[in-house]
């Protein structure tokens, strides 16, 4: 194996020269990959494949009529959407047939992937929980056993719908129906993987839970399910993180996340989405905010080729609070549509968007956001905050905020930058000697910091390096 | 008495900006040990003489050559310049939000020395200097000049020119804006750095700061050219006479 991953470096030498996770796995030892297509037979049998209750298999099937019935989206990128061909995905790849609860019962091949992207070693150092998928199944999953022994449930989904059937029926897809757009309908129809986590009243989880999405096979679909359930006066940090190998041809993966904050409680749901560039990132994500809970979403998007994804916080009991912090960086070839949506149910209820981005070498970003409030949320405060910068003149920015305000007695404040990096700004840290690359990459990160110091340390010195060897390269 | 040792030699220096010339065939050598004053009137080509010495991209030099240590400076890039010991202390220095004031004096400390300074170490060579400047810890934590006041922003340009250690230092109106108290000690830090190994241009509008740093030389610039030079006294009588003086004594009526 430890041959086969060098010869796959080789081959993709000067490929992605400055995506280091551009590697992948030889395939010969895995246990299922579906033809490609999307058809019923397909869902029928993956849903069969697992062992699933009838209630999900017709969950399943509805939602896949569903999908081919809703129109594709005539919004974001339409060329880059219209370019997807759904006949050519792979909807099922099972790369091993048991889940390990220590990373030796997962296969080498796989564990050495995982090493080579840090989980293991930041999973000793820093995390509470952590899973693991690769393709379509969590491959790893374990969790501190002090937090089991407070009652924290965190289970791949597939998994807690086996052992916790009761409570995913109940929440499964209310906040984020299968009719809510077609990517939902889609994952809705196909999910795999994925995370559920419960957090009963009063437990706080005090350091973080992560999941990490690998996809491995050129033309992969994953469809990852996440549901997370804080109970009240509770807390829970969650981090995701993904990248997928460089192909020439296209990847998909699009999740559906739900989260429900019950009365008091506090979700922060962080993401940095790291996938090639050659993969489509299409995700719907939503959360629920009751009374006095507070939901926010940190969302970094690097990777992809085109991502549309608008952290979503319905804030539906008094003095609820909902944040979205987002960041997007956009190089070659590459489009970020990304945003945020707060909906103000209930009165006395607050939200914060704070969105930067940033385009080079002719990359696109957006942001698309929408702030509505309901005619009986009276006393809402709401702020939204989004910067551009641009690193060159091919590169581009746009703009869509919404406001639907149904209620006079609201503060809404608005404010959307857009600026270059500046001469100035090069010239004078190079004067004191940092080569311009430095100097470009200090004045991003600096760019960024609102975010970045939102994140646990080694997640934010990760991004930073990130950030620098886009730089690298691209400059000068 | 020793052979002086030259640092840096402007010859003929003509300089434009967007197309409209500004200096026009400055001529000035600075050598080791010396602290020259570039005094003038707003608009006489003082300023685009320490942008053009520093490499800032928008300043064309059309004819002359500028020697550093004998080499070629106008061939070098900005943050070569840099690391191989040029430093400006800006007018205006900029704001970079996000990025912190210990975070970029030690980059670019790196980046002169060519070395990286363990933490332990730079923290405390950066509280020595600091402390002599009378500017606070907190300041460490704050994003580069973004929200500084005028003497603050000034004090880190000096903070950083103590520590850089630069060969040639260009002090663009460092005086500029400074209540007498910040002016005083901004003046001690300038002092502090003058010694035999290194040089400095001090570019001032007022003879004010010269009564806490003595040069060894003062030139006046009028219209893009030096068109006087003189000892520190130059810069009293400049004071008592205005530039009117000078420069009807010296520039020929049309």
């Amino acid at each position: 194996m430890a041959a086969e991953l060098t010869q796959d470096q080789r081959l993709l030498k000067g490929v992605g020269d400055d995506y280091k996770y551009g590697f992948h796995d030889s395939e010969k030892d895995y246990s299922f990959k579906s033809g490609r297509g999307l058809t019923t037979e397909i869902v029928t049998e993956i849903s069969r494949m697992k062992d699933e209750p009838e209630w999900m298999l017709k969950y399943r099937l509805r939602a896949l009529e569903i999908f081919h019935k809703k129109p594709m989206p005539r919004w974001g990128n339409c060329k880059l959407l219209d370019d997807i061909d759904f006949a050519n995905i792979h909807y099922y790849v099972r790369a091993t047939e048991k889940q390990g609860r220590t990373w030796d019962e997962v296969p080498e091949g796989i564990k050495n992937t995982f090493d080579r992207l840090g989980i293991p070693e930041a999973e000793r150092k820093f995390l509470a929980g952590v899973s693991a998928q690769y393709e379509s199944e969590v491959v790893y999953h374990s969790i501190r056993e002090d937090l089991e022994k407070q009652g924290v449930i965190f289970l791949d989904m597939d998994s807690a719908l086996k052992q916790y059937e009761d409570v995913v029926r109940k929440h499964f897809g209310t906040v984020i129906p299968s009719a809510d757009n077609k990517f939902a309908a889609l994952n809705s129809a196909v999910w795999s993987g994925g995370s559920f986590v419960y957090v009963p009243k009063g437990v706080k989880v005090d350091i973080p839970l992560q999941a990490y999405f690998r996809i491995n096979t050129e033309n992969m679909g994953q469809f990852e399910r996440t549901l997370i359930i804080t109970e009240p006066g509770s807390f829970v940090h969650y981090i995701e993180g993904c990248t997928a190998p460089t192909y020439s041809s296209d990847s998909l993966h699009s999740a559906v996340v739900e989260l429900i904050a019950q009365p008091n409680s506090h979700i922060r749901y962080t993401t940095i989405q790291n996938w090639s560039k050659n993969v489509y990132n299409l995700v719907t994500k939503r959360a629920v905010a009751y009374e006095d809970s507070k939901v926010e979403w940190v969302d970094g998007n690097i990777g992809s080729k085109l991502t549309m994804k608008y952290p979503a916080i319905y804030l539906m009991g008094p003095r609820a609070h909902g944040e979205v912090l987002s960041i997007a960086f956009s190089g070659e070839g590459q489009h970020q549509d990304a945003g945020a949506k707060m909906v103000h149910f209930a009165p006395d209820t607050t939200s914060i968007i704070v969105s930067k981005s940033i385009a080079k070498d002719g990359g696109r970003t957006s942001y698309r956001g929408l702030v509505k409030v309901y005619e009986q949320a009276t006393n809402v405060k709401s702020s939204v905050r989004c910067d551009a910068l641009l690193m060159d003149e091919n590169s581009r920015s746009d703009t869509y905020p919404t406001m639907e305000i149904d209620q006079k007695d609201v503060t809404i404040e608005h404010e959307a930058t857009v600026s270059k990096v500046g001469e100035e700004q090069l010239f004078y840290l190079m004067s004191r000697g940092l080569t311009q690359t430095e100097a470009t990459t200090m004045i991003v990160n600096g760019f960024f910091e609102p975010f970045t110091k939102e994140l646990p340390l080694e997640y934010a010195v990760e991004l930073n390096r990130l950030i620098q060897l886009e730089m690298e390269g691209s400059v000068g | 008495m020793t052979a002086k040792r030259e640092i840096l030699r402007i010859e003929d220096l003509h300089v434009e900006v967007e197309g409209k010339p500004i200096l026009k065939g400055v001529n000035l050598t600075i050598n080791a040990g010396e602290v020259h004053a570039l005094m003038g009137r707003n608009g006489s080509g003082k300023s685009t003489l320490s942008y053009t010495l520093m490499g800032h991209p928008r300043y064309t030099v059309t004819k002359g050559t500028v020697l550093y240590h004998g080499k070629d400076l106008l061939a070098m890039p900005v943050d070569q310049r840099a690391r191989s010991g040029i430093y400006l202390a800006f007018q205006y220095p900029v704001a970079i939000p996000g990025v912190s004031v210990s975070n970029f004096l030690r980059a670019s400390v790196k980046a002169r020395r060519g070395t990286d300074v363990p933490v332990k170490e730079f923290r405390k060579e950066l509280k020595e200097k600091m402390a002599t400047l009378g500017v606070s810890n907190e300041f460490l934590s704050r994003y580069v000049n973004d929200g500084f006041s005028g003497g603050e922003k000034k004090r880190l340009e000096i903070l950083h020119m103590a520590l850089l250690n630069p060969e040639f230092a260009l002090l663009d109106e460092t005086d500029s804006g400074l209540d007498i108290d910040a002016l005083r000690t901004v003046a001690d830090g300038i002092n502090a750095q003058a010694n035999e190994d290194n040089a400095m241009l001090l570019i001032t509008h007022y003879q004010r700061v010269l009564d806490y740093v003595t040069p060894h030389f003062v030139h006046v610039m009028h219209n893009g050219e030096i068109i006087k030079s003189g000892g520190s006294e130059l810069a009293k009588e400049l004071e008592a006479k205005g530039y009117d003086w000078v420069t009807q004594e010296l520039v020929p009526t049309a």
